[in-house]
């Protein structure tokens, strides 16, 4: 159904484990895209190393999405990266606690990262270090709640005789 | 006696002696006939001279992604239709592979050749508004009446094929609800035989149009570096001279048995994204041809769903008279078919560039995680810098050469 890139998503795994040793979690295929874990100290580092490398050229950043892990009270991002040169794709994960929220802008690789980190601000309260202008971008300035976490409630808060557990999950 | 004329009046610099500069702010939006959308520049103004621009979005946020955890997978297709209403087919079709990509569930040729026939006539519709509103923005009105009515005539084919019009909920998760009616048929092969024609007659309105060149040349280019940093994807890119198509660079529903041309611009330019839009026409219909030609040599004319149960309705008779066939029937509408756990992250080439859908089960009724990649909300960040110093007549026409849609923007 969809083909997978044994040889270049062992080249990515091998490069990364040498440059960065016990700052990558794990990696794993899911479905058709490589998916590897990285620590937050050294998710900067990673990105930059992916993108500059000669041989992985992941030159392009399709999308970056917050992710709220409610069991292990962990606030994660995604990064689907994207090397033209080499028709490769991979996604980046890294997470930290939901207490410190906090994790590097990658602003200085890639412009496109300014709003969809301005996003995953707005919905999951995920602070970014070095943001040039870190502020709410699709709900209103005021409000206080980080929506997309999943401890929000999408019906109205104010009822209480509706039972989410009756209106889908 | 005539007073003495004061001769340094002529030496005098009245340059030097100006007052510092005043800039004014101007409001672009969140509703004004230059957005065609609900968002907000806010400009500041150094007379018809752009000095910097902030934009506000969201003022049609509907939380799709939040939505999303609440529905069974066949209830998201209606938000998808909400993205980009201007084709609202394609993104559709975008979520129900997503979807089959998770299952695992492998669609029949048919039903590949039958969506990429509603896909193309999506893309055509779009391209369609898109083109004909820079020709507005620059005041040419007539092609926009005309070329509305083939748009028209492709919402009727999308009522011929799903019963809908703009927001089509169009097919089911492994194919289509129906088969294409014959009048479907007609209808499709009468839009082939006529468009070429008018959108011809379209493109002399405007392409060598003198005072549309002046314009769209030089108006609004963008560096190819600056795009791929800034995440374009689609014509956008494109016409910064960088051939990514998603369709064939990951061919999915079986575009890899198809022949086209990715065209490509040069200066990145409000010309060339109208140019390369306007050959991207010309080859979907292309594509259409061929997959009418694949369906025509095939002896199958009746599969139009993948022979996988999960997701299809049962036929009518079959529910009130057979046991199993009426649970099957309430268990999908009820959304509790069974879903593994895992992620996948799918994208397809939507009319504005790359659509991706990252989708995160955890093997509960709904997804726990949707994530739209939605081209627009990444390519509009860097309308600033691409009118920066420029006027505002025409920021106003690279804005509509972008192809921002709203919908798609605010998610």
């Amino acid at each position: 159904m969809y083909q997978i890139n044994s040889e270049r998503n062992q080249l990515v795994v091998t490069k990364l484990t040498n440059q960065f040793t016990e700052a990558i979690e794990s990696n794993e295929i899911m479905a058709d895209m490589l998916c590897i874990s990285i620590k937050k100290e050294a998710i900067l580092q990673a990105l930059l190393f992916l993108r500059d490398d000669n041989e992985l050229q992941f030159n392009f950043l399709t999308t970056l999405c917050g992710m709220h892990y409610p069991e292990q009270q962990q606030l994660g991002l995604v990064y689907h990266l994207h090397s033209f040169r080499n028709n490769h794709r991979i996604r980046i994960k890294t997470t930290t606690d939901i207490n410190d929220p906090t994790f590097p802008s990658s602003t200085a690789l890639w412009p496109a990262a300014n709003w969809m980190e301005r996003e995953a601000f707005d919905f999951f309260g995920i602070l970014f270090s070095d943001h040039p202008n870190l502020k709410r971008i699709l709900n209103v300035e005021e409000m206080k709640d980080f929506p997309l976490r999943k401890d929000f409630p999408l019906e109205d808060q104010t009822r209480e005789d509706k039972d989410d557990r009756m209106f889908g999950r | 006696m005539a007073e003495e004329l004061d001769t340094d009046f002529w030496e005098r610099d009245f340059v030097k002696t100006e007052e510092p500069k005043e800039y004014n702010t101007l409001n672009v939006g969140p509703t004004h006939p230059a957005t065609h959308g609900v968002f907000q520049n806010v400009m500041l103004m150094d007379g018809e001279f752009i000095v910097s621009t902030e934009q506000t979005i969201g003022y049609i946020h509907r939380a799709f992604e939040k939505i999303a955890e609440r529905r069974p997978f066949y209830q998201v297709t209606p938000l998808t239709d909400r993205l980009n209403y201007c084709s609202s087919p394609l993104n559709n079709m975008g979520w129900h592979m997503t979807v089959e990509k998770l299952l695992g569930i492998e669609t029949p040729k048919r039903v590949d050749y039958l969506r990429i026939i509603v896909m193309e006539l999506a893309r055509i519709a779009d391209h369609l508004i898109c083109n004909s509103v820079i020709g507005v923005d620059s005041g040419a009105l007539t092609g926009f009446t005309y070329i509305f009515q083939d748009r028209e005539f492709i919402y009727e084919i999308y009522e011929e094929i799903c019963g809908a019009r703009l927001t089509t909920n169009m097919g089911r998760i492994g194919g289509f609800e129906r088969n294409f009616s014959a009048k479907a048929w007609d209808k499709i092969r009468h839009f082939l035989k006529t468009f070429p024609a008018k959108l011809k007659e379209f493109e002399t309105l405007l392409v060598r149009n003198r005072i549309f060149m002046d314009r769209t040349i030089n108006v609004g280019a963008f560096p190819a570096d600056r795009a791929l940093a800034y995440g374009f994807t689609g014509p956008n890119l494109r016409a910064c001279g960088i051939d990514y198509d998603v369709r064939a660079m990951n061919p999915y529903c079986s575009y890899d048995e198809f022949e086209f041309i990715i065209p490509v611009g040069q200066n990145g330019d409000t010309y060339d994204r109208f140019m390369v839009r306007q050959e991207e026409m010309k080859q979907s219909l292309h594509i259409i041809e061929q997959a009418i030609a694949k369906l025509d040599a095939m002896e199958d004319k009746e599969t139009y769903f993948a022979k996988d149960p999960r997701f299809v309705l049962p036929p009518k008779e079959k529910v009130y008279n057979n046991m199993e066939a009426l649970i099957w029937h309430f268990k999908i509408v009820m959304g509790e078919t069974d879903i593994p756990a895992g992620e996948v992250y799918h994208s397809i080439e939507a009319a504005n560039g790359e659509l991706g859908f990252y989708l995160v089960s955890d093997g509960g009724r709904t997804a726990s995680r949707l994530h739209f990649r939605r081209p627009c909300f990444i390519y509009y960040q860097a309308y600033p810098e691409m009118v920066k110093g420029a006027m505002l007549s025409d920021a106003i026409l690279t804005m509509s050469s972008m192809n921002v849609i709203a919908g798609e923007l605010d998610a």
